[in-house]
């Protein structure tokens, strides 16, 4: 049974379609990439999904559970994770503070939650900087501490928006590292927004989904959507 | 928590002797002014620190508080003291309509909106001559404590203050404190991990009000006088938010710090240099805000070079 079921998914502002009846699915244990062109509405699905904006029409089911309509702490709680493209760390607050308000989504006991976010810190490898402030640190971190926080939160699926963008190489490396973990360490699964065809997170992909205009245009294997003659034309333009 | 540090046990040995010590009627009556305003401080900074909602708001809680009190001496049988439980009782419907009106806006807008709320309370309490005495006022009688002692007061306040204190101290280490922090520092962030940002800021929002409406309860009893220009204007809503800005935003000594340094030196300054003392408060608070930024806490722990964040952190 899938743990993410969105069907017929649309979004309208005014007169532009930022996702156009977008269905998908997701089984739990699953990491999926859902790459497209910059502009394609990978951010519009992910804010549809986790209730920052609402779906002009559609249905989005998670955990036998709709959401449309319901608010985003809702949907956190229901156990739907997410970091922002544009990261937003909650800057006056020092790392391990920033996992431990997550961790408080789980329970209200100060030493409960501590241990969680302990249990997250190391997960991450964010230890050495605990008592670092979030507005210093440089972007690789800072979108590290965004998913470490998510998952303090204890999800069953994280929203992972544009996970590559403004990493330098060793940073990519070391996030698909942790994407991988996250599957097969901890069983979440994972849906990543990816502007670029990196072979690298194609490679960790379990299924990949290609938008365009906010149309699904191909889904498959890696391997599958990478000979999709559709999905080059996306990329490379007629 | 477990033990109490020295320099606590010290300080509360201090607070519960100071008047004893400190025995002129004058010097007691600044203690307690000056704990009447750590109280203030602290409740404003639940909501303007811990939660980022600069309210500039807060007379119009204290002022229903202070009118409770006013209202119960000269309607009721009963002690205005009743004051110290129904002000902030009577203050919560308030909360909540304020909350649910003003929460709509952010930023600047919801300040904006906070003074407006401000506005119309003292507005309605300078009309409504039956209930409050309009432009008169309300003088309270003497009551029980109401000797010539100012003891009384001073252990009254007192209380009021540790309350305040202590509830922001226990606050700041658990998941209201948390949650409160999260949503100043980012709203969408908050909500995507769970936290419900409205509940939360209203829950906030009550629990400042609420103190702060006690607060007012306690001057009505001290002062005895109440009307709109003593306990409704929004020169006393900027002086609440002063105190906690310079003493340190979001931080729980931050306001007690504040409240000592500005009404300690607005005393001595009114006392030594008569009319020049509005010139020296006003530079006193250029100076803080010109060299220590993040409050009195702030600079202190740069000059000391205390951990980031000491205090808010939760100790193993």
């Amino acid at each position: 049974m899938s743990l993410l079921e969105v069907r017929d998914l649309t979004k309208r502002f005014g007169g532009l379609v930022a996702v156009d009846s977008l269905s998908f699915s997701v089984v739990a244990g699953e990491t999926v990439s859902i790459i497209g062109p910059n502009g394609a509405g990978k951010t519009t699905v992910f804010n549809l999904i986790t209730g920052f904006q609402r779906a002009t029409s559609g249905e989005i089911v998670f955990d036998g559970m709709n959401l449309v309509g319901s608010r985003p702490h809702k949907i956190a709680l229901a156990g739907v994770g997410r970091t922002f493209q544009v990261v937003k760390p909650l800057r006056g607050l020092s790392v391990f503070d920033n996992i431990l308000v997550g961790a408080f989504a789980r329970t209200g006991d100060r030493e409960e939650a501590r241990r969680i976010a302990e249990d997250v810190i190391e997960f991450t490898e964010l230890a050495r900087l605990r008592d670092a402030l979030a507005d210093g640190l440089p972007i690789g971190t800072r979108k590290r501490l965004e998913l470490a926080r998510s998952l303090a939160t204890g999800p069953k699926l994280i929203l992972l928006d544009e996970v590559m963008s403004g990493l330098n190489p060793t940073e990519s490396r070391e996030a698909i590292e942790l994407i991988k973990r996250l599957r097969d360490e901890r069983g979440i699964s994972a849906v990543a927004g990816v502007e670029h065809v990196m072979q690298v997170v194609m490679s960790i992909s379990d299924r990949v989904i290609v938008l365009n205009h906010g149309r699904k245009i191909a889904e498959g294997t890696p391997e599958e959507v990478t000979a999709d003659r559709e999905v080059i034309s996306a990329y490379l333009g007629e | 928590m477990k033990k109490s540090p020295l320099y606590l046990s010290i300080l509360s040995v201090f607070l519960i002797a100071a008047p004893f010590i400190l025995t002129a009627r004058y010097t007691q009556h600044v203690l307690i002014v000056v704990l009447l305003y750590v109280a203030l401080g602290s409740a404003w900074n639940i909501l303007g620190g811990f939660a980022g909602q600069l309210s500039l708001g807060h007379a119009a809680f204290f002022g229903i508080g202070a009118y409770t009190a006013a209202i119960i001496a000269s309607k009721t049988a009963f002690s205005p003291w009743w004051a110290l439980i129904a002000g902030p009782a009577a203050v919560l419907p308030v909360a909540l309509l304020v909350g649910w009106i003003c929460f709509r806006l952010r930023g600047p807008y919801f300040t904006l909106a906070t003074i407006a709320v401000g506005e119309v309370v003292r507005l309605i309490a300078l009309n409504w001559t039956t209930l409050t005495g309009g432009a008169v006022g309300v003088v309270i009688r003497p009551s029980l404590l109401s000797g010539t002692s100012k003891l009384p007061y001073y252990y009254v306040v007192l209380v009021i203050a540790v309350v305040t204190v202590t509830l922001c101290h226990l606050m700041s280490r658990r998941k209201l404190g948390y949650y409160l922090m999260a949503i100043r520092e980012d709203e969408e962030t908050a909500e995507s991990i769970g936290i419900d940002t409205t509940s939360y800021k209203l829950r906030a929002l009550a629990l400042s009000a609420a103190l702060t409406a006690m607060a007012g309860a306690f001057y009505a009893n001290y002062f005895l006088f109440v009307d709109t220009t003593t306990v409704l204007p929004l020169a006393l809503s900027v002086e609440i938010v002063l105190i906690a800005i310079i003493g340190g935003l979001g931080t729980v000594a931050g306001p007690v710090l504040g409240a000592v340094l500005l009404k300690l030196s607005s005393e001595i300054f009114r006392n030594e240099f008569a009319q020049a003392n509005l010139l020296i408060y006003g530079a006193l608070l250029v100076l803080v805000i010109l060299f220590m930024p993040d409050g009195l806490m702030g600079g202190f722990r740069r000059l000391f070079g205390v951990g980031a964040r000491k205090s808010q952190r939760v100790s193993a």
